[in-house]
């Protein structure tokens, strides 16, 4: 067999998580208007001012026009045709004990390896499940305020703590910030909110598990996680959606603020349904992220494994605002069969002596598309800033692409700054070397693409780095002829 | 039964016959050599053995323990106990040699329909096996081949033939690029691994590797035939006087 079969073969995949909850749910007709918004937050009684904020973003989207600067290709995106809120509970229910849960819904996440009863989960880890527009349960909540840690829902965190969010929320993504944010602020319906108090070290891993169950619905969650002086946390996100033939849109914008000292590990282990072999339906994500180190000495990392969605557009950033903050990106982005991916990061030096370092590995195979998008900007007061960008890119069979865009804006003489660019093929050697010692060429292919991403793979927390493992596999798996 | 029989093998690459009429025979426990000039076709022998694409067979078949050896996949030849080891190991950035070890030998054990082994018990069985190559303790964490010199990579070759216990063992120029003290160290855990069940093909180009693990067999390739063979002698007599006088 030669090195092109055993690669064709050996990548096309099985989407594990491609089935449909039956649920009665509360979705709200397609299409958006002021009135939607109005409804959207009647329907989460949220405080006064986050209507006036929705709609400011609403008025402001109107007069945006999506971007296509970016290297993915799609059909025109119909916002009317689109429902923006989607829930499994009744009206006006927006928070629900347990015991009270459908269990459809439950069982849905044990299905996918979430169980949200406490007693049965993962150990070290508390989970906020979002399920289509609303947060279905968030675990560990009563261990975690022992510490002082506000670990809940979005929409939980907006009435109880509606002066906190008040003072952060946009802070970092202004709602204006782009059009796929702007349409969030105006519509976002949940998502997980993290205070860390001064000091404390949160002694588990916080992590939402998003889950889009509603057909011609999209979800628009935002995440606001505030790690204050001295603080840490690891937080990881997972999604997975069932398999349809139309395109769905995720947008959803992440904010990150590490005060002084404090450090915030955000991991991402995205496997959206990516479509078809020939390209029907996946998940459209496009998605805005950016953390800022705003006190001095804190730090910021990005570590993301993107192994699905249809389109990736997604470049999560670093203000590096306090001195001798730190700002890391590692990613690893795999596309098989019609797959693209835009994705990188931006890491702004503003404050002296910070330090920036992106590591990303992008794989291609069937007619994949995977393009690494990055900027490091020295503001000129940033002295004796640092950056290291490496980029490497393998590719796996003759039809898919990668490509490499490094912008660098240097405006501080002092500052320092590497960027290293590779691009290989899986080898034929390498294949047969594993085959020679036993291996059946799918878990040859599985085993060196997993070498190639071991440097990014090793930043994620123990548990989630085993089953990115997993799913990089089965994302590759296929029969060998 | 021989373990391998090879009759009238015609092998082309790309079209330009490499192997024309190629004739061995191994019994087992038995050790040959296949010594030849360069281009000859030895490592064409090897890789078509193990079952490396781009290589024709034109004519001619090869038995394996009784079996038809080129209907099968690479994969299985080697769980059924066919191993080469490569006259230039690949690099395999980012995958641990313990990794690819653990991986291969459970591969072998499903294969065998025996139990595969964890980390720790595989650890263990590793420890043991390793101890006679000296290797550096972060050796086995060391990614596969990755910056090893030419002695490195043909240790790790004989490290892996330790741990997956093949039946047939073609050992591709397992002596180029070693020092006397490295060569010395290769041959006492080649014959560490000779045994009454276990055949070995040595390919190489010197009779150092020789003296040390002396062959059942000596054969002379030339042209993609064996044109002689005989005992360790000739491999003196080759040293000697050269290939010129064979051709
Ligand atoms: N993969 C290959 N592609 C092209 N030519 C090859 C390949 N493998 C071997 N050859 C050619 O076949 C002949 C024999 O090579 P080889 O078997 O490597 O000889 P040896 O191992 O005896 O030095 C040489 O002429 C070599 O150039
Ligand atoms: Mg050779």
């Amino acid at each position: 067999m030669n090195d092109s079969t055993v690669v064709a073969s050996a990548i096309s995949r099985s989407y594990k998580h491609g089935f449909v909850t039956s649920i009665l749910s509360d979705t709200i007709p397609e299409g958006i208007d002021e009135g939607v918004i109005r409804l959207i937050s009647s329907k989460k009684r949220e405080p006064e001012f986050m209507l006036a904020w929705r709609l400011a973003a609403y008025r402001h989207w109107l007069g945006m026009i999506e971007p296509h600067w970016s290297s993915v290709r799609y059909p025109p995106i119909d916002y009317q045709g689109i429902s923006y809120y989607s829930s499994p509970f009744a009206d006006n229910q927006d928070s629900i004990a347990l015991e009270d849960v459908d269990p459809a819904l439950l069982a849905t996440y044990e299905k996918l390896g979430i169980p949200l009863d406490e007693r049965l989960s993962l150990a070290g880890v508390a989970v906020d499940a979002v399920f289509d527009s609303v947060s279905v349960a968030t675990t560990h909540q009563k261990k975690l305020a022992q510490l002082g840690i506000l670990f809940c829902s979005m929409s939980e965190a907006l009435r109880e703590h509606g002066a906190l969010v008040q003072r952060h929320l946009g802070s970092v993504v202004p709602s204006g910030d782009n059009f796929f944010a702007a349409l969030n602020a105006a519509v976002f319906s949940d998502g997980t909110f993290c205070y860390i108090p001064p000091g404390v070290r949160c002694p588990m891993e916080l992590s939402t598990y998003f889950r889009i169950n509603a057909a011609r619905t999209g979800q628009f969650e935002r995440t606001l996680i505030i790690a204050d002086q001295n603080s840490y946390v690891s937080y990881l996100e997972g999604c997975t959606a069932p398999q349809r033939d139309r395109h769905q849109l995720h947008a959803a914008v992440v904010e990150l603020i590490a005060m002084e000292g404090a450090e915030i590990k955000y991991s991402t282990v995205q496997n959206w349904y990516p479509g078809d072999a020939e390209g029907r339906g996946g998940i459209y994500n496009f998605v805005t992220k950016r953390g800022e180190c705003r006190g001095d000495r804190s730090r910021i990392s990005w570590t993301q494994v993107e192994t699905g969605s249809a389109i990736t557009w997604k470049y999560p950033s670093v203000i590096l605002r306090g001195e001798g903050a730190s700002g890391r990106f590692h990613s690893v982005a795999l596309t098989n069969h019609h797959q693209q991916a835009d994705t990188g990061t931006k890491m702004i030096h503003i404050g002296r002596h910070t330090s920036s370092t992106i590591l990303s590995k992008g794989i291609s195979a069937g007619q994949g598309h995977n393009a690494y998008r990055g900027l490091v900007k020295v503001l000129a007061g940033a002295q004796g800033a640092r950056n290291h960008t490496q980029c490497d890119s393998l590719l796996l069979g003759a039809h898919c692409s990668a490509h490499t865009y490094p912008c660098i804006e240097v405006k501080n003489h002092s500052a320092k700054v590497e960027h290293e660019a590779t691009t290989s093929r899986i080898s034929e050697e390498q294949l047969f070397y594993c085959q020679q010692r036993g291996l059946a060429s799918e878990a040859a292919v599985s085993l060196i693409v997993n070498g190639f991403c071991q440097d990014v793979l090793r930043e994620l927390p123990m548990e989630f780095s085993v089953e990115a493992r997993k799913l990089l596999e089965v994302n590759l798996e296929g029969s060998v002829g | 039964m021989n373990i391998l029989e090879v009759r009238n093998l015609h092998v082309s690459v790309m079209n330009k016959p490499i192997l024309r009429g190629l004739e061995l025979h191994l019994k087992p426990g038995e050790v040959h050599a296949i010594m030849g000039p360069n281009g000859s076709g030895k490592s064409t022998l090897a890789n078509v053995l193990a079952g490396r694409g781009d290589y024709q067979v034109t004519a001619g078949e090869i038995l394996y323990q009784g079996q038809e050896l080129l209907s099968m996949a690479p994969e299985d030849r080697a769980r059924a106990g066919l191993f080469l080891a490569f006259q230039n190991p690949v690099e395999i950035p980012g995958v641990s040699n313990v990794r690819l070890l653990k991986e291969a030998f459970n591969a072998h054990q499903r294969y065998r329909r025996l139990p595969e082994m964890d980390a720790m018990a595989f650890r263990a069985y590793l420890n043991e096996r390793t101890k006679s190559l000296e290797l550096s303790e972060d050796w086995l964490l060391r990614p596969v081949n990755a910056g090893f010199s030419g002695g490195e990579k043909k240790r790790n070759e004989l490290l892996q033939m330790m741990v997956l216990e093949p039946h047939l063992a073609i050992l591709d120029e397992i002596d180029s690029g070693l020092d006397i003290d490295a060569l010395a160290k290769v041959a006492a855990g080649i014959n560490a691994l000779r045994d009454t069940k276990r055949s070995m093909l040595l390919i190489t180009h010197y009779p150092r590797l020789l003296e040390q693990v002396p062959p059942d067999k000596v054969h002379v390739l030339i042209g993609g035939q064996i044109v002689l063979c005989g005992g360790l002698d000739l491999a003196g007599q080759l040293e000697e006087r050269g290939y010129g006088w064979l051709f």
